[in-house]
């Protein structure tokens, strides 16, 4: 075997070359691979950092965010000097100071039905270190119809769950993908969002390092990969399961009657895309009609509708009534003077405005347009974002 | 007694508890228990034809319910049954 590396990467990696089943073939096959990351946030992290020090040849980033102040909590391979980059520019910066003998591709850009085979064709192996459910099906159904292995992780919470979808198996066949697991989406607003939910910064550092092993045992072939199984962990009770994947008859690409042989328009797929759903319009104040009300001295009742942890972080002395609560707590709400009721971005407060009139009703009730969020930027500059 | 665990992303509707326990012998009485104690959770696993619904998996130690009796699973006193949400992450 030719030896590809020079005495200086030998001497980098030389604690994977000792251990005996990995050696300097293992360490070839890392050096020749073309790994794609999509994501550079939470999961890509330590997926990318630890892919460059192991020694990937070649892994190219997909991200088309900048850094923003609230990624640092988990986002490591950033700094509050690069707030406002680009993720995968200043990504690419951090793990080629590293390690300078490998190559890193920048792929500033959203990954669309339209790009993502062409992006994909050209990698061995895609980690999906994604956020949100279009972007889980495209990644998952563009790596099955480009016959790429997956390396999947996922987090909510206190919750993560990795696995490897369609690995190639010595039979020929490929192992279970995404859609075995789930053929369909949950329908929005079902599973919240992170931005609703949060995620506990340490987890996505767990689940994105199990990510960089299991693309390195892929690509060396040691051990046995995450093929058929779903890891799951609870940072909340240090809980792990590990279940078993089967393929899914009902799977739509690979199952036994199948449907799909391209790629679709994944966020009408996810309920997310067309026209959005007819709702009534409720009345509504702006940041700066209100703050002018309150100036005039005519300050009317003002109602928080959020949770007692994000009134915690911002508020702006509304009476804090959290959604569920708002129903026994009617009789609080006043309907012989103007109210308005605001919660972050003015969603929840507008469907307990709706609540209110239809089941109660109001009419005397105002809904904070953009809430907490065009108040902090519109009036009080000093309150924080979240 | 058999338990079921509780995802994160239902516990909104478990007042927050991640482990419900009941004497149920199948699957289908454990996760009846279930949604009796917590109706909120009812349209998060069931359609309205009152089917598992098809974006939850529900587990029977590591195995998938589809791969043994579905929701007659039979359990013996100890199994564990877990509830598989899919969960889309939060990086950004």
């Amino acid at each position: 075997m030719v030896n590809p590396f020079t005495k200086a990467e030998l001497e980098r990696y030389s604690r994977h070359l000792i251990i005996p089943e990995f050696n300097l073939e293992g360490q070839r096959k890392l050096k020749e691979a073309h790994v794609l990351v999509i994501g550079s946030g939470g999961l890509g992290s330590p997926m990318l950092m630890y892919l460059a020090a192991a020694g990937v040849g070649h892994i190219g980033i997909v991200d088309f965010d900048v850094i923003e102040d609230h990624n640092l909590q988990r986002q490591v391979l950033f700094g509050v000097d690069q707030v406002g980059a680009s993720k995968a520019q200043s990504a690419k910066d951090r793990i080629l100071a590293l390690n300078p003998h490998i190559e890193v591709t920048v792929h500033e850009t959203r990954i669309t039905s339209e790009n993502a085979l062409e992006l994909i064709e050209q990698y061995d192996v895609v980690a999906d270190g994604t956020d949100n459910f279009p972007t889980r099906y495209l990644v998952n159904d563009a790596c099955v119809l480009a016959g790429k292995t997956n390396v999947y992780a996922s987090i909510y919470r206190f919750e993560g769950q990795c696995s490897v979808f369609n690995y190639p198996r010595p039979d020929g066949t490929r192992g279970p993908n995404y859609r075995d697991l789930f053929p369909s989406p949950p329908p929005p607003g079902l599973v919240p969002s992170c931005s609703e939910g949060g995620v506990i910064g340490v987890l996505p550092g767990i689940l994105g390092s199990l990510q960089a092993l299991e693309v390195i045992k892929v690509i060396s072939g040691v051990g046995d990969v995450l093929d058929g199984r779903l890891f799951l962990f609870d940072a909340a009770t240090f809980g792990t399961r590990t279940l078993k994947v089967r393929p899914n008859a009902k799977n739509p690409l690979t199952g036994e009657n199948p449907t799909q042989t391209e790629l679709i328009d994944y966020e009408m797929f996810c309920g997310l895309g067309g026209a959005p759903k007819e709702e009534r319009p409720v009345k509504e104040i702006t940041p700066v009609e209100l703050d002018a009300l309150c100036k005039k001295g005519e300050a009317p009742v003002l109602i928080d509708v959020r949770e007692p942890y994000e009134f915690a972080i911002a508020e702006m002395g509304g009476v804090l009534m959290p959604v569920e609560s708002v129903p026994e707590r009617v009789a609080e709400i006043p309907k012989n003077r103007p109210v308005v009721i605001h919660c972050r971005s003015g969603v929840r407060s507008a469907r307990i405005i709706r609540m209110l009139e239809d089941e109660h009703g109001y009419a005397n009730l105002l809904n904070l347009k953009g809430g907490i969020l065009a108040w902090q930027e519109d009036v009080d500059p000093s309150l924080a974002r979240y | 007694m058999n338990s079921i665990i509780i995802p994160t992303p239902l516990r909104k509707f478990t007042g927050g508890t991640g482990l419900f326990e009941s004497p149920a012998d199948s699957v289908k009485g454990l996760l009846d228990d279930l949604v009796a104690s917590h109706e909120g959770l009812r349209p998060h696993l069931f359609d309205n034809d009152g089917d598992l619904r098809s974006f939850i998996r529900v587990y029977v130690g590591d195995e998938d319910i589809h791969e043994l009796d579905g929701t007659a699973t039979r359990l013996t006193p100890g199994t564990e049954v877990s509830i598989i949400p899919a969960i889309a992450g939060g990086i950004s």
